[in-house]
């Protein structure tokens, strides 16, 4: 029995889907390498953040890419790629009904109370 | 890896010679590569390949200096490594002919960096163990950029050989064309002996099997011709050379003795 | 144009004019969206096309040194132009569509790259001039109004300041050299003077996308505005040199506390643009050629990547069968 193990990392996708692999009708678009964005973590202990976008044939060479063009100047430690047709986004006539309700969750954040000064670490 | 020692050279004409053979190497394929500069087949490899020739020209540069120390103590008389890479003749240079062929095409150019990278690897893993403190740290160095190097010719050399037909084609010529020009890298001549001589046949093993992987995971057949050209190391060279060197040195021949 | 095109319209001028950035998704006018495509395109030919006069002394650098700078600083042009494809992607035209456009001849790119560079002092003269004009450009379009193309100029900005500071450093050097050097550095500044000038575009009253773009934030100042900014900066540094700027009726205006500079030669730009400039069909041509040849090699990449996805996807459905 082979058992093939697959070790999942927070932004790996399959690269079952990357590259030239999914069908395209169209077939210009075929020939074009895909387009990946790129997320970078600028140190150890920071967040990953988008820094840019590339074209790459699969996910080794979008990583690879990422190295090569974005870190020229020691910009990252670690690197994040995603094929970009899949990111979802918010749809941005949504904003209003997604964002706005927040507005006025006011007691929501440590300056709504007002507490006396002689009370400390608080 | 073997674990023993690089010998040092007691014998400083032969470090020297050493010395400028490394360096040689790194900056003729530096200088090739440099050529696709602005011509790539797409912006992001145009950049990776880049990457490489800074990296070498970089190692370059590290290893004329220490010979441009070396020769300085040695003569009293102050060598820089611009004197080094641009006012020897085709005859002084010692770099393998496989380093100075002209790129070819994009296929024949990571086959080439591919060839020569993992020849540098198993010789630099060795070279960290020298006990020469400046050798040993610029090997320390090298060696994380070549390691990229290897990664990212081997990875083309896969791509291009298990790609499409044109492009396996390509890699076949490529192959059957830099062959020949291998066997001189791992053959040490008499001033590579006393630095190597115990591990260039680890090195010669070490990178025939890497090959042979990589040229099986592209699905190319391994060349089985084995008369190899040479030449290089002993300062003769293919007429492309004296091309390379006229191009290259052009300004600091021109004007002599300036600084820029 | 009905109630809500007007309505939207609107909408977006206000958040211009509120100093609101634009985002890819969001609402914009069609024509925004061109004049973007096409300054953003133009903007990164102009990257990838200016690796090629400088490309052409990589090989002959005069010093190992110089040699690792020239190289890293023509790569950060493609990265420039990457970035500058990436930003003029996001509104919906493929990087393959702005190559062909390039390449049919349809996009234009900056005319000074049509210029030819004959010397080593080339070098410094681009450095000093061309993208010292660049920078005065590019620095205010990181606060341009579509994001994307903000994002990427404060990243190409960060990288440019290198690039004038090497430029000038090596004409210092030249400046301070022989006889010969000297002379080498005033004939490529004679060379490469006029031509930066004419980098800011026409003047502002035969400027005619100008309005507009200056209404969308797209652009913040006027041709002539950064044009003379330009001037001012350069006709002070120059002194440091110790050489001269080839325009006799350069002085200072202690009324306007600017430089009047002479006449710039609008027939030798049209020209240049329309493509009768010294290197426009060898630089056409050498970029169509690099990615004539480069198809095999694309090709080959795609064809690989679908090749192990395919195996992958196999050795994956064998596997599951086989623990079932």
């Amino acid at each position: 029995m082979r058992l093939y193990l697959q070790k999942n990392h927070y932004g790996d996708y399959g690269d079952g889907h990357a590259g030239g692999l999914e069908q395209d009708a169209n077939q210009d678009q075929q020939k074009q390498w895909p387009l990946w964005e790129v997320f970078m973590r600028s140190k150890q202990g920071l967040d990953h953040k988008h820094a840019g976008s590339l074209h790459a044939a699969d996910a080794t060479m979008a990583l690879e890419n990422a190295r090569d063009v974005y870190t020229r100047r020691n910009e990252g430690v670690s690197i994040w790629v995603v094929e970009s047709k899949h990111i979802h986004a918010s749809d941005p006539d949504a904003a209003a009904e997604f964002f706005e309700p927040a507005n006025d969750k006011i007691y929501r954040h440590p300056s709504f109370y007002d507490l006396p000064d002689s009370l400390k670490h608080m | 890896m073997l674990q023993h020692t690089v010998q040092t050279c007691i014998h400083s004409d032969t470090q020297l010679k050493y010395l400028l053979q490394l360096a040689d190497n790194a900056l003729i394929l530096s200088h090739r590569n440099s050529q696709w500069c602005g011509h790539g087949p797409i912006l992001e490899q145009d950049i990776a390949l880049t990457n490489i020739a800074l990296d070498q020209l970089g190692q370059a540069r590290n290893l004329y200096q220490y010979a441009a120390l070396l020769l300085t103590e040695k003569t009293g008389i102050t060598t820089t490594e611009d004197q080094l890479a641009y006012l020897r003749d085709t005859g002084e240079f010692k770099n393998c002919l496989l380093a100075e062929l002209p790129n070819g095409d994009w296929g024949q150019t990571v086959m080439r960096n591919f060839l020569i990278s993992s020849y540098q690897f198993f010789l630099y893993q060795e070279l960290q163990y020298s006990n020469d403190g400046q050798l040993k740290a610029i090997a320390d160095k090298s060696i994380k950029e070549i390691t990229y190097h290897v990664r990212w010719s081997a990875d083309w050399v896969v791509r291009l050989g298990d790609g499409t037909a044109e492009s396996h084609a390509r890699m076949v010529q490529a192959l059957e064309l830099l062959w020949a020009y291998t066997g001189e890298m791992l053959e040490p001549c008499d001033y590579e002996l006393p630095f190597i001589a115990k591990q260039s046949s680890f090195i010669k093993a070490a990178w025939e099997a890497k090959i042979a992987a990589v040229l099986a995971e592209a699905n190319l057949i391994h060349p089985t011709n084995d008369w190899m050209q040479s030449g290089g190391k002993k300062g003769i060279h293919t007429e492309h050379f004296g091309y390379l060197l006229a191009e290259m040195q052009f300004l600091q021949r021109a004007y002599p003795g300036l600084e820029w | 144009m009905d109630q809500t095109a007007n309505q939207l319209q609107d909408q977006f001028q206000q958040r211009i004019d509120l100093e609101q950035k634009i985002e890819p998704k969001d609402w914009m006018p069609e024509k925004y969206r061109q004049t973007l495509i096409r300054q953003i395109s133009q903007h990164a030919h102009s990257e990838i096309i200016g690796m090629l006069p400088e490309g052409n002394w990589i090989t002959r650098a005069p010093s190992l040194k110089r040699k690792a700078i020239l190289l890293a600083k023509v790569q950060d042009e493609a990265g420039h132009g990457l970035y500058l494809y990436s930003a003029a992607e996001t509104l919906g035209i493929s990087r393959d569509e702005m190559y062909e456009q390039l390449h049919s001849g349809k996009a234009k790119y900056s005319s000074i790259f049509n210029y030819p560079t004959l010397s080593w002092a080339d070098m410094g003269a681009i450095g000093w001039l061309v993208d010292g004009a660049a920078i005065m450009n590019q620095v205010p379009l990181c606060r341009t109004s579509f994001g994307p193309y903000a994002r990427a100029m404060v990243r190409v900005c960060k990288e440019e300041s290198f690039h004038q500071r090497q430029g000038f450093e090596c004409l210092l050097q030249l400046s301070k050299g022989s006889e010969v050097q000297r002379q080498m550095c005033q004939d490529a500044i004679n060379r490469w003077w006029w031509p930066s000038l004419m980098m800011f575009g026409p003047k502002d009253d035969e400027s005619p996308n100008s309005k507009l773009s200056m209404q969308w934030k797209i652009k913040r100042f006027t041709n002539d505005e950064l044009r003379q900014k330009f001037v001012d900066m350069i006709a002070e540094q120059i002194k440091l040199l110790n050489m001269v700027l080839p325009d006799p009726e350069l002085t200072w205006n202690e009324q306007t506390k600017h430089y009047d500079y002479g006449a710039i030669n609008w027939e030798e730009f049209k020209q240049v643009i329309q493509g009768n400039g010294p290197c426009n069909k060898e630089r056409l041509e050498a970029r169509k050629k690099a990615w004539a040849d480069g198809a095999w090699v694309r090709d080959a990449a795609i064809a690989h990547a679908t090749k192990q996805a395919k195996r992958k996807a196999a050795a994956q459905t064998y596997s599951a069968k086989e623990t079932e």
